[in-house]
C-alpha cells in the first residue's frame, strides 16, 4: 500500500479544491517575482487608497474655487499642480477625481465578470439549442466596435453615472461570455468531468467542484486584461459629457473642461489625461504579468 | 471558396438582423417618451395623439420595427429632427470624412505596428524587444483623446506648425486630398494611429515568434537559406493574420472615432453622434449607429472571406 500512494498521478484538477489553492499560492508567488507586475500592482494600490483616503490626503476642497486664482501653473506656491479653471486645486481634484474614474472604470468590468461568466457557463455546460441561443444573442451585441456601443447606449440612455456604468457593462459582457462559454464547453467533454458524473454528481456539484475551479481563473484574466480598456472608455464618456457631470471631480471630465485652457495652462490641461494613462497602463501591466503567472500550467 | 463565402453569409444574416434590433430598440430604450424632443410637454392631447399616429408609435412594437427596417431597406433612415434633412444624406456626407481618417490612420498604426511587432518577435528577449513591446503596451493603454490634446498642445499652440481642428482651410467641411487639407488629417491621424499601432505589434511579435520557433524554420536555415529567404517565409505565413487584425482594426476606428473627431472637430460620423446626442436627435443618432455598425459587420465578413483565401491552412468547415 505503501508504494501505491507514493504514485503520483499527475491531474491537478481531479481534486481542484486542495490542488487550486496550491495553484492560486504559486501564481501570486510567480507574480511578486515579476518587478514590472509589482510596480505597477504598487502603483495601482497608491491611487487606489489616495481615493478612498483622500479627504484625509488631499490639501484643499475639490469645490472650492477662487475665482482671481484660476489657471496657475505647476510648483505655484498655493498650488502644487496649478489651479483649474474656476480656481480649484488641482492636486486635490486629482486626488479626488480617483474615485469616480475607478468606480466608473473598475464596477461595468466587475458586473461583466459576473454576469458573463455565469451566461458562459450556463451555456457551455448545458450546451445544445440553450448555447445556441445565447451565443448568437451574445454574437449580435459582439457585432458592434467597443466604443460605439457604448455611445450607442450611453447617448440613448442619457448622460450620468449610473447609465454610463451600465452601457460599459453591456459593452464587457459579451466578449466575456464568449471566453466563459468556451472555456467551460472545453472542460465539460473532459474525462474528469464525465466519471463525477457516471458516479452520481448532480449538475451543480459537478459545476461547482470541476468546472468553477477550472474555469475562473482563465475568465479572471481576461477580465483583468479589460480594465485598462473600461478605464479609458468610461473617462472617455465623461471627456465626452456623457458620464460624471460638473462639478463632480473625474479625470476624463476635468479633462473636457480644461480643454479650453491648453493655450493658457498646457501642463496643467493635460494632468487628468495623465493620470488616465497611468492607471490605464498600470492595469495592462498588471494583468500581462497576471498572465504569465498563470501560464506555467499550461 | 464560393461556398465557404455562402456560408458566412448566412450565418452573417441573422447577425445583421439582430444589429438592426438593436439600433431600432435604441430609440426605446430612452428615458421618456420619443416624441418628447419633439413636442413641447405641454402640448394638447389631440396633437400628441395625432403625432404619435404621424411617427407610428400607436402600433405594436414589432409592427414598428417591420415598417421601419422595410424603409431602412429602401435607404430611407427617417428625418433628423434637429436639420429637418434626411438622415441617409448627412450619414452619407460625414462617413466619407470618417473613412478618410480611419484608412489613414490604420494604414499608419500598420506600417509602424508591423516594424515594432517584427523587430520585438525577431529578437526576442533583447533590450530592442523591450522597447518595442513597451511602445505597444504603451499604445493600447494611452486615453487617445489625451494624446490629441497633447498633439493639439505641442504642434499646434506651442510650435503653430499644425492646425488645432478641423478638415481643411476655412471651416472645410469636406477633406480633399490637396496640400493645403492634408496638414489637418496630421494630428488626427496619427492620434487614431496609435491604437493599431499597439493591437498589430503585439499581434506580429507573438506570430512571428511563433513562426520562427516551428520546425520548418529550422529546416529552412540547416538547408542554407539566407536570413532574407528565411524572412520572406515569416512575412508569408504572417500576413494572412496581420492584415485580418488591420481589417478589423479599421472597423473599431470606424465605429471609435467620436472621441478624436470630438477633440479635433473632424466633420466625420462621430461628430454627428456627438451632435446627435446633445440635441437629443433620435433618428440621426440611430441611422447613424445603425450605418457604423453595419460596415462592421460587413468588414468583419469581408476580412474572414479574404483571410481564408489567403491561408489556405484555415479549415473552410
Amino acid at each position: 500500500m505503501a508504494v501505491l500512494s507514493d504514485i503520483r498521478i499527475d491531474a491537478p484538477a481531479a481534486v481542484p479544491l486542495r490542488a487550486g489553492r496550491g495553484y492560486w499560492a504559486s501564481v501570486l508567488q510567480r507574480l511578486l517575482r515579476d518587478p514590472v507586475a509589482v510596480a505597477a500592482g504598487c502603483v495601482i494600490l497608491t491611487i487606489v487608497l489616495a481615493a478612498i483616503f483622500a479627504p484625509w490626503i488631499a490639501p484643499g476642497d475639490p469645490y472650492k474655487g477662487a475665482m482671481l486664482r484660476r489657471l496657475k501653473p505647476i510648483g505655484d506656491a498655493m498650488y502644487l499642480l496649478g489651479s483649474d479653471e474656476l480656481g480649484r486645486d488641482m492636486l486635490t481634484r486629482l486626488i479626488y477625481g480617483g474615485r469616480l474614474s475607478l468606480f466608473m472604470g473598475v464596477m461595468p468590468v466587475v458586473f461583466a465578470f459576473v454576469i458573463g461568466s455565469t451566461l458562459g457557463i450556463f451555456a457551455g455546460y448545458v450546451g445544445g439549442w440553450v448555447n445556441m441561443a445565447v451565443m448568437r444573442v451574445i454574437d449580435v451585441f459582439y457585432a458592434f466596435p467597443s466604443v460605439l456601443l457604448a455611445i450607442a447606449l450611453s447617448g440613448a440612455l442619457g448622460a450620468g453615472i449610473t447609465n454610463a456604468v451600465v452601457s460599459l457593462t453591456i459593452v464587457f459582457v459579451p466578449p466575456i461570455t464568449r471566453v466563459a462559454e468556451s472555456v467551460t464547453t472545453q472542460i465539460r467533454t473532459r474525462d474528469y468531468v464525465e466519471a463525477a458524473r457516471v458516479s452520481g454528481a448532480g449538475a451543480p456539484t459537478i459545476i461547482r467542484v470541476h468546472v468553477l475551479g477550472n474555469v475562473l481563473g482563465p475568465i479572471f484574466v481576461y477580465a483583468t486584461s479589460l480594465i485598462s480598456v473600461s478605464m479609458i472608455l468610461a473617462s472617455g464618456l465623461s471627456f465626452l459629457g456623457l458620464g460624471s457631470k460638473p462639478p463632480e471631480p473625474e479625470w476624463g471630465l476635468m479633462l473636457n473642461t480644461l480643454r479650453t485652457a491648453i493655450y493658457v495652462q498646457p501642463a496643467v490641461a493635460a494632468l487628468p489625461g495623465v493620470m488616465i494613462f497611468i492607471t490605464s497602463i498600470s492595469f495592462n501591466l498588471l494583468s500581462d504579468g497576471l498572465r504569465s503567472a498563470m501560464e506555467v500550467r499550461s | 471558396m464560393l461556398l465557404y463565402t455562402l456560408k458566412r453569409l448566412l450565418y452573417v444574416t441573422p447577425v445583421a438582423i439582430g444589429v438592426s434590433i438593436v439600433c431600432f430598440l435604441l430609440i426605446h430604450i430612452t428615458p421618456g417618451d420619443p416624441l418628447s424632443a419633439i413636442l413641447p410637454s405641454d402640448a394638447p392631447l389631440e396633437l400628441q395623439i395625432q403625432m404619435r399616429a404621424a411617427y407610428g408609435f400607436d402600433k405594436p412594437l414589432w409592427m414598428q420595427y417591420g415598417l421601419w427596417f422595410w424603409k431602412v431597406l429602401h435607404g430611407d433612415l427617417g428625418t433628423s429632427i434637429a436639420t429637418g434633412r434626411p438622415v441617409a444624406a448627412e450619414v452619407t456626407r460625414a462617413v466619407g470624412n470618417t473613412l478618410i481618417l480611419a484608412t489613414v490612420a490604420t494604414l499608419i498604426g500598420f506600417t509602424l505596428g508591423t516594424f515594432f511587432g517584427f523587430v520585438a518577435g525577431y529578437f526576442r528577449d533583447s533590450p530592442l524587444d523591450k522597447l518595442a513591446s513597451a511602445v505597444s503596451v504603451l499604445g493600447v493603454s494611452v486615453p487617445h483623446y489625451w494624446l490629441g490634446m497633447v498633439l493639439v498642445i505641442i504642434f499646434s499652440a506651442q510650435l503653430g506648425w499644425l492646425p488645432p481642428t478641423g478638415a481643411g482651410p476655412d471651416g472645410s467641411s469636406n477633406w480633399r486630398p490637396d496640400p493645403e487639407h492634408l496638414r489637418y488629417i496630421i494630428l488626427p491621424a496619427l492620434t487614431m494611429s496609435v491604437i493599431p499601432m499597439g493591437v498589430i505589434a503585439r499581434t506580429v511579435r507573438a506570430l512571428v515568434a511563433d513562426i520562427l520557433g516551428q520546425e520548418f524554420v529550422q529546416a529552412l536555415r540547416a538547408k542554407g537559406l539566407a536570413e532574407y529567404g528565411v524572412f520572406r517565409h515569416v512575412v508569408t505565413n504572417a500576413a494572412p493574420t496581420a492584415l485580418a487584425v488591420m481589417g478589423l482594426q479599421l472597423g473599431y476606428l470606424l465605429g471609435g472615432s467620436i472621441l478624436i473627431e470630438t477633440v479635433f472637430s473632424w466633420p466625420g460620423t462621430g461628430f454627428l453622434l456627438n451632435a446627435a446626442i446633445f440635441q437629443r436627435d433620435l433618428p440621426l443618432l440611430q441611422g447613424t449607429i445603425l450605418v457604423l455598425a453595419m460596415f462592421f459587420v460587413a468588414l468583419n465578413l469581408a476580412v474572414d472571406v479574404l483571410q481564408t483565401a489567403l491561408d489556405p491552412r484555415i479549415e473552410r468547415a
